[in-house]
């Protein structure tokens, strides 16, 4: 069965901005899935749907077989969610926190102050369990907050960037916490990053989302193998992308030739064979270049590949 | 009863978490003892004017300022509930079962408990002024009636926070309604002193009813028919507005 079952959810903010637009993807038990995508994409709104935060115009959405939209209260008991704005109480401990969460979610009593005790451990907050969360670094409140949807040992865990905000050095160790947890726990957790590293690293499946559609799903490996050979990225020096990637798309051995401001995205067959052809031949079209570079391919190049977009530069588009 | 007891838990979260700021409680401590210390000098000897119905202003003062008390800390309630908002806890708590119910209630509640505490330290320092303030139903009354101004004006602070979701807006709205609201009842002055048209409008002020309950037994002429009601009229009103509160709590939801 699945675990999350999304098809083809709707959701419109004000008159003219469409947040979703027909998302559909759905999610495998026991299986860590990436919603991957830039800011905007409408992640952080799938998931505050299926978290019950918020209602879509339309379409439908399961969790754990529940209907987010009919019987949101069994939805809330089966999930934990890690929203991207922490909500911690930075005012009390993380033990307190953790205990709060727990009678919400309403556990009680002995079973409760030890699963708090033991998250506190897997988590390594032991020392800091009775200090206030003020107190705490940006990445031992990150691991209380998904400690915290962890407490009532959800079917599913929602954790909404997660690592969005951290240092390089708690971001590995955040990293190597949910690795463990998804290997230890039979749990399903539905991640959301745009970060494609975080998802190439984490995630068995991912979807790449842009403008509240999925468009494009698999592991990460069978999306890179897709893209054939080597990415090229050419930066020239101003003067006619257009013209320049007329000429790049003549050459034999180079497919899907991508303008991008002023780079020229190439996807070729052997990086190193090819590159002292394409600089020969812009060269002779007078196109001056000043940098090349040549990568194995990425997720930001399944990315690339699919929206015809950097995605860099629509992350930064919708900030 | 989860909606009681999640209440209650609730309400306990945010009480002890007030309880780790000293200087939040040495203020809540100080401050209704000085409003008593203040006005009982300066006031001295207003009693000398007729219409007060004694002549010792700390009997006439100490339950009015129980209530002005647990009117301000009602009305600046929200302010917490703005807090809850931005950090994200309050989406968090929406994301589990927890009662909806349970989240607005748990705030009010600790108004009128914070309120209920203070107007006991007031009344015990009254007593050491020289207040005579009846009996035992005396205070009971000036306790109840602390405890529900407090509550109604947080229920009405929590709504109007659940709809600006704005501190300044907040802000401007407790100061808007605080002094006029003090000022159009007797809490300070006798009310045969006030013009005529104050008077009447006073009545359908809710620190009036407040005071008017609360004052009911410290003053010769202990009118308990006219005590009840200004009593129902507070419930009622708390009543209302914790509605409001829950009703805004809605309405901040379908925004989400």
């Amino acid at each position: 069965m699945d675990a999350i079952v999304v098809d083809g959810l709707v959701k419109t903010y004000g008159k003219d901005v469409r947040a979703l637009d027909g998302i559909r993807f759905s999610v495998p038990e026991g299986e860590v899935f990436g919603l991957l995508g830039p800011n905007g994409a409408g992640k952080s709104t799938t998931v505050r749907i299926l978290a019950t935060l918020t209602k879509a115009d339309s379409g439908r959405a399961t969790v754990s077989g529940h209907d987010v939209a009919t019987d949101p209260g069994a939805v809330r008991r089966a999930i934990g969610y890690v929203p991207q704005a922490s909500g911690v109480d930075r005012e009390a401990t993380g033990r307190e926190n953790l205990i709060l969460q727990g009678r919400l979610q309403g556990m009680r009593g002995n079973d409760l102050e030890r699963r708090s005790s033991d998250l506190l451990e897997t988590f390594g907050l032991a020392d800091k369990a009775n200090a206030l969360v003020k107190t705490y670094s940006g990445g031992m409140k990150r691991r209380l907050d998904v400690a915290m949807g962890l407490v009532h040992r959800p079917h599913v865990l929602f954790l909404d960037e997660p690592t969005t905000g951290l240092d390089p050095e708690a971001r590995a160790a955040m990293w190597e916490e949910l690795e463990r947890l998804a290997a230890a726990e039979r749990l399903t957790i539905l991640l959301t990053t745009h970060y494609l590293e975080e998802a190439d690293r984490l995630a068995r499946h991912v979807a790449i989302v842009s403008r509240g559609q999925v468009v494009v799903e698999g592991t990460p490996e069978k999306l890179k193998r897709e893209l054939r050979g080597d990415a090229v990225t050419v930066e020239l020096d101003g003067g006619d992308t257009t013209g320049a990637a007329e000429v790049a798309r003549g050459i034999e051995g180079v497919h899907d030739v991508t303008p991008d401001g002023r780079r020229l995205h190439l996807r070729v067959d052997h990086g190193a064979q090819a590159v002292p052809v394409i600089l020969a031949a812009l060269d002779s079209a007078g196109a001056g270049v000043n940098a090349v570079t040549v990568s194995r391919p990425s997720l930001d190049d399944v990315y690339l590949h699919h929206t015809g977009r950097d995605f860099r530069s629509d992350d930064e588009d919708r900030r | 009863m989860t909606v009681v007891s999640q209440t209650l838990f609730l309400c306990a979260r945010v009480l002890r978490n007030l309880s780790r700021q000293p200087i939040w409680i040495v203020v809540m401590i100080v401050q209704p003892l000085f409003w008593l210390l203040l006005y009982s000098q300066l006031f001295r000897r207003i009693t000398e004017l007729p219409g007060f119905g004694t002549t010792s202003y700390i009997d006439y003062l100490t339950p009015g300022v129980a209530i002005m008390t647990a009117f301000f800390s009602g009305s600046w309630a929200g302010m917490g509930m703005i807090e809850d908002l931005d950090r994200g806890v309050l989406e968090r708590f929406l994301a589990t079962p927890a009662s909806r119910a349970a989240i607005v209630f748990g705030r009010i509640l600790e108004s009128s408990i914070v309120a209920t505490l203070q107007a006991t330290l007031i009344l015990i320092c009254g007593l050491a002024l020289g207040a005579t303030n009846g009996g035992a139903v005396g205070w009971l009354v000036i306790l109840v009636a602390s405890f529900l101004t407090a509550a109604g004006f947080a229920g009405l602070s929590h709504g109007v926070a659940l709809r600006t979701r704005q501190e300044a807006s907040m802000i401007a709205v407790a100061q808007f309604i605080g002094l006029p609201l003090l000022f159009f009842s007797s809490l300070l002055i006798a009310r045969a002193l006030i013009p005529s048209w104050m008077q009447d409008l006073s009545l359908l002020n809710p620190v009036e009813w407040a005071v008017r309950a609360a004052r009911g037994e410290a003053l010769p002429g202990t009118d308990w028919g006219q005590m009840g009601v200004f009593l129902l009229l507070l419930a009622a009103f708390a009543g209302l507005t914790t509605s409001f509160a829950t009703w805004s709590f809605r309405s901040y939801q379908r925004t989400l």
